[in-house]
C-alpha cells in the first residue's frame, strides 16, 4: 500500500500547471507549458515503477480511507490510461505549441491542463461521486475548447456538445443518487457487494449507462460528435477523439464489472453491441460521404467507438477465454484508436494548413509536396483499417477470436465489414491527395514541430500492434480476476 | 409534432423507472452519518460541523475540482470575449434612489458574507454561501452603475480568481512531502488551515461568478449579425 | 410517508418534468431551464432517498452542496455561450441539421 501517495501528484501537477498559465500572459503559456511536460512524466515515473514492483497502489485522499473518504486508485488499467494520455497530451500539445500563432488561443492552454487533471482524476478515482465531479470538469473543459474560436460554427457545436454533455451527466448523478440509497457507500470497492438483480441497482446501471453512452457519443446518441471534434482546433479534435470520448467508456466498463450479477445484463450486453454494431456501420458510412478532411475523421471516430462497445457483449456470459481475449482486444483497441486517432487528426491538421482549404478535393497535390504528413496519415489509417502490424490489427484480431470462443460469429460480420468501410473512406482521401493536378502549386508548410508529432503518434499506433503483449500484461490483472469470478 | 411524443415517451420512462426504483429500493448495510460522526472528534477533524467536514475533509478533493470547474467557465468566457470584442459597455441604470440603497445595503451585505463564512466551521454556512452573498454585491453595484476600480484591473482580477484554487493545492501539497497522503493536513492545524482555504475560497467564488455576470456580452450591444443592424436603421 | 421519502417523490416527478422540458423545446434558453429543473430532482432525490427512515446524513448533503455549484458553472458557461451565439447568428436555437 506504501508509495500510493504519489499517485496524488498526477492531479497536482496539471492542476499547478492549470494555475501557472492562468497567471502567465498569453504568448508564454505554450511554452511553459511544454517545460512543464516533463514534470508530469517525472510525476509517473516512480508510480509506474512502484506499481511493477509491488501492484495495485492506493492513497486515501485527504488521509480519510473510503467509505468516508475518496482513495485514489492505480491499478493496471489506471495506470496504463495515464501512460496514454501523458503520452498523447505531449505530443499534441508539441503540435499546438509549434503553431506559428500561439497568441491566437493562449486559453487553450488552462483549459488543456484542467482537462488532463480532470483524465487522470477519472482514470484513478474509486468513488462514483468524484467520477461525477471529473466528468464534469472534464465536459465543461472540452466543451471550452470546442467553443475557442468563437466562431458561429464553434459555438453552435459547443452549444450541442454542452447540451449532451449536461444531460448525460445528469442521469450519471441520479443513477449515483440511486446507488447511494442502496448501497449507503459511494465506494465502487463498497457497490460490487450489491444484488445487481435488485431493482433499483437496475434502474441505477440503466441511467448511468445511457448518460455514459451519450457522453462516449455511441450510436444513435452520437450527433453532438462530429461538429465539435470535426470543427476544433486540430490539437484539440486530437485530444477529445483521443481520450475524453474514452473517459466515460472506462467509467462504464468499471460499472459494469463491479454491478455484473445480474441475469438482465445478457440480454443488455446483446443490446449494447448492436448499438456498436450500428455505430461501425453508420460512422463509416458518413465517413465516406464527407466533403471536409477533419469531419471524415470526426465521423472515423463514431465508428471507431462501436467496437469499443462489442466488449459489453462478449465478456457478459460467456466462458473465460472468450472474456480475457474481449478484455485484451477492447483496451487494445482504445489504445490503438487513441494513438492513431490522435495522429490522424494532426496529420490532417497540417494537410489543411498546407492546402489552406478544409475541402478533401482540394488535396489534390499535396502528396508530392508534404510527403510526411500525408505518410503520417496514412500510417494512422493501417491502424483505423486493422491492417497488421498494427495496433489495430492486433485488437481486432483479439476480438474476432473472442467472438469466436463465445460462439457469438455475427461480430464477426461488424469487424470484417468495419474494416472494409474504414478502408474506403481512408483510400478516399489518399486518392485525392495523390491526384496530379494542375490546380494548384502553392503550398504552405506547417512547423516541422508539427509533422513529426503527428508521425509520432501514427507510428506508434503502428508499432503497438508488435508491442502490445507487454501493455495488456500490465492492464489485466486485478480488474479481469473479478470479472472472471463473476462469469464463472 | 413528434417532438413532443419523443419527449412525453422518455418523460414518461424516466418517471416509471425512477418511481420502480424509490418504491424497491434495498436497505443499505453501511452508514455513513455514523462513521462521520464517529470522525468528528475533537483534535481529530478540523471542524465539527458535520457538512463542512465532509466538503473539506473527508471529500475535500471533490470541492478542489469543484473549484476547478468554476475556473473552467471563467475560462471560457475569457477567451470567448476576447475572441468577439465587444461593444462600449453601457449596463448601469443612472438612478439616485438605487445608488443609495445600494450603499445603504452594502455593509450589510458585506457582514452577512463574513458571517456565513466564519459560521462554516460550527453550523450551516461556508465560503460558496459567503461567495455567492459577495457575487451579488458586486452584480448589484454593477447594475447601479458604481464601478469598482480594483476589479478594472485584469491581472489583479485574475490572482484573485485563482487564489482559491492556489491555496487549496499547496496547502494539500506539504503532507505528501512529509509521506503523507494529499490534502491530508495535520490534526491540529487543521481547523486553522481549513479557515484559510474557505477564505481564499469565498474570495475566488465571489470574482468568479461576478466575472462570469461582467463577461456575457452586454445587454446593449445588441447581436452583431447583418439582418439586425439592417432592421434598426431602417 | 417521512419528510425525506417526500421530497425524494417531488425529485422524480422533477427528473421527469425536466426532461420533457429538454428534449421538446427548442429555444436554448427553456432547454436550460428544463435542465436546471432536472438538476434539482436529481439533488432532492440523492438527499431525500438516503435519508428516508435513516435520520440526517451530512454526505448527501455535501454532495448536493458540490452538485450546485458545479449546475451554476455549467449554466454560467451555458449562458455565455448561448449570449455569444445569439450575438453571431441572431439566433436562440441550435440549426436542426447534422
Amino acid at each position: 500500500m506504501s508509495g500510493g501517495e504519489a499517485l496524488s501528484w498526477l492531479l497536482v501537477v496539471p492542476l499547478l500547471a492549470a494555475i501557472a498559465t492562468l497567471l502567465a500572459p498569453g504568448r508564454w503559456r505554450g511554452w511553459g507549458s511544454l517545460a512543464a511536460l516533463p514534470l508530469l512524466w517525472l510525476a509517473f515515473t516512480p508510480v509506474l515503477a512502484a506499481f511493477l514492483h509491488q501492484g495495485t497502489l492506493t492513497t486515501p485522499l485527504g488521509g480519510w480511507s473510503p467509505p468516508l473518504g475518496i482513495a485514489l486508485i492505480g491499478d493496471g488499467l489506471a495506470l496504463g490510461l495515464v501512460g496514454l494520455t501523458l503520452g498523447v497530451f505531449s505530443l499534441c500539445a508539441l503540435f499546438a505549441a509549434a503553431d506559428p500563432d500561439p497568441e491566437d488561443h493562449s486559453h487553450l492552454w488552462p483549459l488543456a491542463w484542467f482537462l488532463i487533471a480532470a483524465l487522470n482524476g477519472i482514470w484513478l478515482s474509486g468513488d462514483v461521486f468524484n467520477l461525477y465531479v471529473g466528468l464534469e470538469l472534464l465536459g465543461l473543459a472540452a466543451v471550452g475548447l470546442v467553443a475557442l474560436k468563437g466562431s458561429a460554427e464553434a459555438l453552435a457545436a459547443a452549444m450541442r456538445y454542452l447540451l449532451a454533455a449536461l444531460l448525460g451527466s445528469l442521469a450519471y448523478l441520479i443513477g449515483v443518487a440511486l446507488l447511494y440509497a442502496a448501497a449507503g457507500s459511494l465506494a465502487l470497492a463498497d457497490l460490487a457487494q450489491l444484488d445487481g438483480g435488485d431493482t433499483t441497482v437496475r434502474v441505477a446501471l440503466a441511467l448511468m449507462a445511457v448518460g455514459l453512452m451519450l457522453k462516449t457519443a455511441l450510436f444513435p446518441l452520437h450527433g453532438w460528435l462530429p461538429a465539435a471534434h470535426g470543427g476544433a482546433l486540430p490539437a484539440v479534435s486530437a485530444l477529445l477523439s483521443a481520450l475524453v470520448v474514452k473517459a466515460s467508456f472506462i467509467i462504464l466498463l468499471r460499472l459494469w464489472l463491479a454491478l455484473d450479477a445480474d441475469p438482465l445484463a445478457v440480454v443488455a450486453a446483446q443490446a449494447i453491441g448492436l448499438l456498436g454494431a450500428g455505430a461501425v456501420f453508420w460512422g463509416g458510412w458518413m465517413a465516406w460521404r464527407q466533403a471536409r478532411l477533419k469531419y471524415l475523421v470526426a465521423y472515423s471516430t463514431v465508428a471507431q467507438i462501436g467496437y469499443l462497445f462489442l466488449f459489453f457483449p462478449l465478456i457478459t456470459g460467456t466462458g473465460t477465454d472468450a472474456a480475457r481475449l474481449a478484455w485484451d482486444g477492447t483496451l487494445l483497441m482504445l489504445f490503438a484508436h487513441a494513438l492513431a486517432k490522435a495522429g490522424m487528426f494532426l496529420a490532417a491538421g497540417n494537410l489543411v494548413r498546407a492546402v489552406g482549404s478544409a475541402q478533401i478535393a482540394d488535396l489534390a497535390g499535396v502528396g508530392r509536396f508534404r510527403p510526411l504528413s500525408l505518410l503520417s496519415f496514412g500510417i494512422a489509417g493501417v491502424s483505423i483499417m486493422g491492417l497488421p502490424p498494427s495496433g489495430g490489427f492486433t485488437a481486432k484480431w483479439l476480438l474476432l477470436q473472442s467472438a469466436l470462443a463465445s460462439g457469438q460469429w455475427p461480430w464477426l460480420i461488424v469487424l470484417m465489414g468495419g474494416g472494409l468501410l474504414s478502408a474506403v473512406y481512408v483510400f478516399k482521401v489518399l486518392r485525392h491527395a495523390f491526384v496530379e493536378g494542375p490546380t494548384r502549386d502553392t503550398f504552405r508548410s506547417p512547423p516541422t514541430a508539427a509533422e513529426l508529432a503527428a508521425l509520432t503518434l501514427a507510428l506508434s499506433s503502428l508499432v503497438l500492434g508488435v508491442a502490445a503483449h507487454g501493455l495488456l500484461a500490465l492492464m489485466r490483472p486485478d480488474a479481469l480476476s473479478a470479472v472472471l469470478e463473476g462469469a464463472g | 409534432m413528434s417532438r413532443v411524443i419523443v419527449a412525453a415517451i422518455a418523460s414518461l420512462i424516466i418517471t416509471i423507472a425512477l418511481a420502480l426504483a424509490v418504491l424497491e429500493r434495498p436497505t443499505p448495510t453501511l452508514s455513513l452519518p455514523n462513521l462521520a460522526s464517529t470522525a468528528i472528534t475533537p483534535g481529530e477533524a478540523g471542524v465539527l460541523h458535520p457538512i463542512t467536514a465532509v466538503l473539506l475533509e473527508f471529500r475535500s478533493i471533490d470541492t478542489l475540482l469543484e473549484i476547478a470547474v468554476l475556473l473552467v467557465a471563467v475560462v471560457v468566457a475569457l477567451a470567448l470575449r476576447e475572441a468577439q470584442p465587444d461593444g462600449a459597455d453601457r449596463m448601469g441604470l443612472d438612478n439616485p434612489l438605487l445608488h443609495a440603497v445600494v450603499k445603504l445595503l452594502l455593509p450589510l451585505m458585506l457582514l452577512v458574507a463574513a458571517y456565513l463564512l466564519w459560521a462554516g466551521s460550527t453550523r450551516p454556512g461556508g465560503a460558496f454561501q459567503a461567495g455567492a452573498v459577495l457575487a451579488g454585491c458586486g452584480v448589484l453595484l454593477r447594475l447601479a452603475g458604481t464601478s469598482l476600480h480594483g476589479l478594472e484591473r485584469p491581472r489583479w482580477l485574475q490572482g484573485g480568481r485563482v487564489l482559491g484554487l492556489l491555496v487549496f493545492v499547496s496547502v494539500g501539497i506539504p503532507p505528501m512531502l512529509a509521506g503523507r497522503a494529499f490534502l491530508d493536513y495535520p490534526a491540529d492545524l487543521a481547523g486553522g488551515l481549513i479557515l484559510l482555504i474557505e477564505a481564499a475560497l469565498t474570495l475566488s467564488i465571489a470574482l468568479a461568478l461576478l466575472s462570469l455576470f461582467r463577461l456575457a456580452p452586454p445587454q446593449s450591444d445588441s447581436p452583431a449579425f447583418p439582418d439586425r443592424r439592417k432592421r434598426r436603421r431602417a | 410517508m417521512s419528510t425525506d421519502l417526500f421530497f425524494a417523490w417531488i425529485g422524480v416527478a422533477l427528473c421527469g418534468l425536466g426532461l420533457f422540458g429538454f428534449i421538446v423545446h427548442h429555444h436554448l434558453m427553456r432547454r436550460l431551464l428544463a435542465f436546471n429543473i432536472m438538476g434539482s430532482g436529481s439533488f432532492l432525490l440523492l438527499v431525500g432517498l438516503a435519508q428516508d427512515g435513516r435520520g440526517p446524513d451530512p454526505v448527501p448533503q455535501a454532495l448536493v452542496l458540490t452538485g450546485i455549484v458545479i449546475a451554476v458553472a455549467s449554466t454560467a458557461l451555458a449562458l455565455v455561450v448561448l449570449r455569444r451565439w445569439y450575438r453571431v447568428s441572431g439566433e436562440s436555437s441550435l440549426p436542426e441539421d447534422v
